[in-house]
């Protein structure tokens, strides 16, 4: 469990982390170090250089303006959940991310940059329908979540470029929820599913739903949001949307020794049936 | 006697050092010139070591040596022993380091060692070591292990049988099974265990040239049995110019009882490049190379009458254990385990039987409970049936058939002969604990909701403190079951309190200490216990088997008589008075002449004058300072009556324990929040095997929960709230009177968790899963019974 040999920088700015990183053959980001070092320790990852991120103050805090709140990369998931900005969505996944020390360490940066297919974030990120902003030589752009994630273990971020902060939208009538079956050992999710929803007059007049954990990459859940858009809000409603899940899925669902894919497929409904459900109750 | 720190809840002595970083773990030391080692491990489950290139780490700089399997045997390096070896046994053949041309046996096995520099070093260049490997097919079953054409593992054990064991009359037993008005069958796993010690195993060696001496640190329950093995049979450096330290350590759970392989290589690389050296297990190499716990493969039956009385039980088991005989292993599902089945029960007639197979895996040995928690599984799985089969109140059907108080010494038809006990009472109190009959209103409540609500109840009985030595040799055990103790008495009056048993997180710093203030009469400051280290203490047996209190305990106290005893001849001496006119003073020390206290001879003087000598009685020796070897008549026997609940997730098959209910009988108690920490710590843990915990292996030999992300150990969010409590029916043969307390609590809440999971499936018609009980086959299991 050592590492193989690599060399370490503190980057003091966003700009140097970005020239630092992308002047290197073999560098690599370090945020919290929750993925990155056990992948160093088990040398699956090798990289020459760690530029750290850990001094940057500018990437770190939770702000709120007119219609979004912006989260810092080097955010922890333990500012998130205690966060009372936050759509509840987010700051419930946060808080059952991992343990205390997960959450202590963790990064939301480092957690969607990894993109691993059991996190919480990405999902959250797609129901909630979240701008990343990111920074590269090419200068700064925005990624729509929908897009961001690409496949197991696999972003649309360039060779380069730096998450610099998240950006949700926040709507007052929103409610919204999150829902995870745990893996017992890892506490990654088996299956997680996000829901917002603004209602009136006890109609859906707005839903993303998203869910993750059991496909490679987080997904939004068009086919669920669809048969409840416009339908009155009530267990019946939520139940026969929830089943939509099954096709959202889709055919490649993960399986491991916890949780065949089949048991994913069959319990989904019922745990998109409990966001729908959580998610309405809060938007009363 | 008086002044009664004993039964008190006494805060630890030993928890300052550690909550502030001060305890002294054997990775902690730092020796000049360390250098560190690294093992090349097998990625194969069953493979033959064609060849070892090791040109390219070797010209590694900072690489000092890599060395392989057969340059440790021609130096004269042994294979490593079994310690408990049952009549008819192949003790299969195990080196240290695998050598060319012979076979590795399980992924972990060790096939060369790197010693460099620095352990970053050791580690790059044990990946430049490359090993040609023939693969070869895998068992990793039990049952399967024995069956013709199954690849073998040892050439000279046919079918990897390595005993066969059984205990009773087969055909009795079966002839009073067909009589029976009812016989309840089972067919059961007690799944494969990783114990997980926090501690990850280390050894750190130091060669001294001179004198040719080896001093050896290493993570073991028991340095002195280790130095025993390790100069008659492995290592070959004599007992004398030996010495075995095991400082703090951090928990064991019996996976640092057995001898390992890098407690041989360590002290073998120190003496070869003439340095200390370094060996830490990753936790990677822990899940590969501790010795695993249970895994059995199990058919029972149980035989009843008419009126619900037990007539007979027959157990079939098939004990997985691994590549090797690790050190203990055929004790655990032999001894430990038929002699168990008698439960809190009346059982007249029991007939057990243990096929041993060898497999491609870690090897299998002693873990909390061993052998104790897999025998209460059955016998307790099969009484909850037959409550159910019967449709009986599972505690009523227990009290039926219970052991009554006056039949005590109860002799069982399994060798057992119980000391003491009070099951009714036991039971009374967890009644009255859980309020037993509110908690069934609540589930039947539930169950009208269409909930699924379980309560289960365990009675378990556990043998702890292995007993006594003549009958352990008599039964295939290469070592005694005594304690040793000295207790020594400074000139100054402070005392030293030197002990076999070794403590790794239970605390016996604190509770031997209020043992021998309570003893002498002496404040606790005043006393040291000191524990782990062979050129300090006398040879002692180390610490399993619940045994420290009962045996070393007692040990202190044997020691502690002889200094009182000591104390009042200097006193009547001193005084001018006969012994029995004097009386020793247990509230400070001292002694003093009964009736006239002020006619005293202090704690401090007699110390001090034990030693000056200016005043002794003719032919009595100086000094003070006495030494006792307590043997244990008989076992002692805790019991246990543990009642839960669980409520299950019928969307997702997931179990949440949601009460803990449990009362044990430990005997007389030293330290309350020290018993209630090992019964609350093991009580965790059996939930973690009912629920979660799975050391599961593919067929070809991989470990597939080989890492924290994918081996699920119990968590503190996850625990419920635990009340605990006690009867007490003292040990009637050791002087404290005490019952072992460290693993009742995992033998009990497996199968009160197990009972719960059963009981909320039962409305749904499920008869039996095998644990663990994870969230898919729960909800599978409820799926298929729709
Ligand atoms: C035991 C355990 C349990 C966990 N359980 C959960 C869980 O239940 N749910 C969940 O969602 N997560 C879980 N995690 C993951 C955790 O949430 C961390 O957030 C995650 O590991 C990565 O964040 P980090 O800050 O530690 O990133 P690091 O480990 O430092 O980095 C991870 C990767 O992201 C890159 N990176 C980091 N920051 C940036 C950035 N700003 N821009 C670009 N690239 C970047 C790094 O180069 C690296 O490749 C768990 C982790 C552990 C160890």
């Amino acid at each position: 469990m050592y590492p193989s040999k690599f060399d370490y920088v503190r980057a003091q700015s966003v700009e140097e982390a970005v020239e630092r990183t992308s002047s290197h053959s073999n560098a690599k980001i370090l945020a919290g170090g929750h993925s990155l070092i056990p992948a160093l320790k088990l040398r699956l990852a090798q990289p020459d250089l760690l530029v750290d991120l850990g001094r940057i103050a500018a990437l770190k805090g939770i702000s709120r303006h007119n219609g979004t709140v912006s989260v810092g990369a080097l955010t922890t998931h333990a500012a998130c959940a205690a966060s009372d900005d936050l759509p509840k969505v987010w700051s419930e996944a946060a808080g059952l991310i991992g343990d205390p020390q997960v959450r202590n360490r963790g990064t939301v940066g480092g957690n969607i940059a990894h993109a691993d297919p059991a996190s919480d974030l990405p999902t959250v990120l797609i129901a909630l329908g979240a701008q990343i902003h990111v920074q590269g030589t090419a200068g700064p752009r925005a990624i729509p979540a929908d897009e961001f994630f690409v496949d197991l273990f696999t972003t649309s971020l360039e060779e380069g470029e730096i998450i610099t902060r998240v950006e949700v939208p926040v709507e007052s009538n929103q409610g919204s929820a999150y829902t995870k079956v745990f893996n017992p050992a890892s506490r990654y999710a088996i299956l997680g599913v996000a829901a917002q929803v603004a209602i009136a007059g006890g109609v859906c007049r707005q839903l993303r739903v998203a869910a993750g954990g059991s496909t490679p990459k987080a997904i939004r859940a068009h086919h669920v949001e669809a048969a409840l858009q416009g339908q009155p809000i009530n267990d019946t409603t939520i139940q026969h949307a929830a089943a939509a899940i099954a096709d959202d899925l889709g055919e490649e669902v993960i399986g491991d020794m916890y949780a065949s894919a089949a048991y994913r497929r069959s319990i989904a409904a019922q745990i998109a049936a409990r966001a729908l459900s959580a998610a309405a109750a809060r938007a009363r | 006697m008086s002044q009664t720190l004993v039964g008190t809840s006494v805060k630890r002595k030993e928890d300052p050092r550690f909550i502030q970083g001060r305890g002294k773990y054997v990775a902690n030391l730092q020796l000049p010139e360390m250098a560190y080692i690294a093992v090349k491990r097998s990625p194969y489950a069953h493979a033959r070591i064609e060849a070892i290139d090791t040109r390219a780490a070797e010209a590694m700089a900072g690489v000092l040596a890599v060395f392989t399997g057969q340059e440790l045997i021609d130096s004269g390096v042994g294979k490593l022993p079994c310690g408990w070896v049952v009549p008819g046994c192949k003790v299969p053949t195990r080196w240290p380091v695998v050598p060319i041309g012979d076979k590795v046996r399980h992924v972990g096995d060790s096939v060369a060692v790197v010693v460099a520099t620095s352990p970053y070093i050791a580690e790059d260049a044990v990946e430049a070591i490359e090993v040609s490997y023939t693969p070869l097919a895998a068992v990793t079953d039990a049952k399967r292990a024995m069956q013709p054409g199954q690849p073998v593992l040892h050439d000279d054990i046919p079918n990897n049988l390595s005993y066969t064991w059984a205990l009773g009359d087969r055909p009795t037993i079966e002839q009073a099974l067909s009589a029976s008005a009812h016989v309840i069958k089972l067919d059961l796993t007690n799944q494969r265990l990783i114990p997980n010690a926090m501690e990850p195993r280390a050894a750190v060696a130091q060669w001294n040239a001179a004198t040719e001496e080896m001093t050896l640190w290493t993570t073991s329950q028991n340095p002195h049995p280790i130095r025993l093995l390790l100069s008659a049979f492995t290592l070959g450096i004599p007992e004398h110019k030996l010495r075995v330290i095991s400082p703090d350590v951090g928990g064991g759970f019996g996976s640092k009882i057995f001898h390992y392989p890098e407690e041989i290589i360590t002290p073998w690389v120190a003496r070869k490049i003439n340095r200390p050296v370094k060996w830490v297990a990753s936790r990677s190499e822990s899940f590969i190379t501790d010795s695993h716990g249970r895994d059995h493969v199990t058919h029972a039956e149980l035989g009843l009458d008419a009126e619900g009385h037990i007539t007979a039980l027959l157990v079939e088991t098939w004990a997985d254990h691994g590549a090797y005989l690790s050190t203990f292993a055929p004790l655990i599902p032999t001894a430990f385990y038929h002699c168990l089945l008698s439960g809190l029960y009346k059982i007249p007639l029991i007939y057990g039987i243990t096929y041993a197979t060898l497999t491609n895996t870690v090897p299998v040995d002693a873990y909390r409970g061993a052998g104790r928690p897999e025998a209460a599984y059955v016998v307790e799985r099969l009484i909850d049936l037959a409550a159910r089969e019967l449709d009986l109140d599972p505690i009523a059907f227990r009290r039926h058939n219970f052991i009554q108080p006056e039949e005590f010494p109860y002799q069982t038809p399994v060798a057992m002969l119980y000391d003491s006990g009070d099951y009714n009472r036991l039971f009374d109190k967890a009644q009255e604990l859980s309020s037993y009959s509110e908690l069934v209103a609540a589930r039947e409540a539930a169950r009208a909701e269409g909930r699924l609500v379980g309560i289960g109840v365990s009675g378990c009985i556990e043998a702890s403190g292995p007993a006594p030595s003549k009958i352990a040799g008599a039964l295939g055990s290469a070592v005694g079951f005594w304690e040793s103790s000295i207790v020594r008495v400074h000139p100054s009056g402070k005392v030293s309190v030197l002990t076999g048993s070794h403590t790794h997180g239970q605390g016996h710093e604190t509770a031997f200490a209020q043992i021998v203030a309570d003893q002498l009469g002496v404040p606790m400051e005043d006393i040291e216990v000191i524990h782990g280290d062979t050129a300090a203490i006398p040879f002692g047996m180390g610490t399993y088997g619940s045994r420290s209190m009962a045996v070393g305990g007692s040990a202190i106290v044997k020691s502690a008589e002889k200094v009182r005893k000591k104390m009042l001849k200097i006193a009547a001496h001193q005084l001018e008075a006969a012994e029995e006119d004097l009386a020793y003073d247990f509230n400070g020390g001292g002694v003093y002449v009964k009736g006239s206290p002020s006619q005293k001879k202090s704690f401090f003087d007699l110390s001090l004058g034990a030693y000056t000598a200016h005043n002794l009685p003719d032919g009595l020796e100086p000094g003070l300072e006495e030494q006792a070897f307590y043997d244990p008549a008989n076992f002692t026997f805790p019991n246990s009556a543990h009642i839960c609940q669980v409520e299950i997730d019928r969307a997702t098959g997931e179990v949440s324990v949601q009460k803990y209910y449990a009362v044990d009988d430990v005997g007389n108690v030293i330290n309350p929040m020290l018993v209630d920490g090992q019964i609350v710590g093991g009580i965790a843990q059996g939930i973690g095997q009912a629920l979660w915990e799975y050391g599961a292996y593919d067929e070809s030999g991989q470990l597939l929960s080989g890492t924290f992300m994918d081996y699920a150990m119990p968590r503190a969010d996850v625990m419920p709230v635990i009340h605990t409590a006690r009867t007490v029916t003292p040990s009637p043969h050791n002087p404290l009177g005490v019952k072992g307390a460290g693993e009742m609590g995992t033998i009990a809440a497996t199968v009160a968790v197990a009972h719960a999971v059963m009981d909320a499936l039962a409305p749904l018609g499920i008869r039996h899963l095998d644990m663990p009980f994870t969230a898919e086959k729960v909800w599978s299991a409820i799926q298929e019974a729709a």
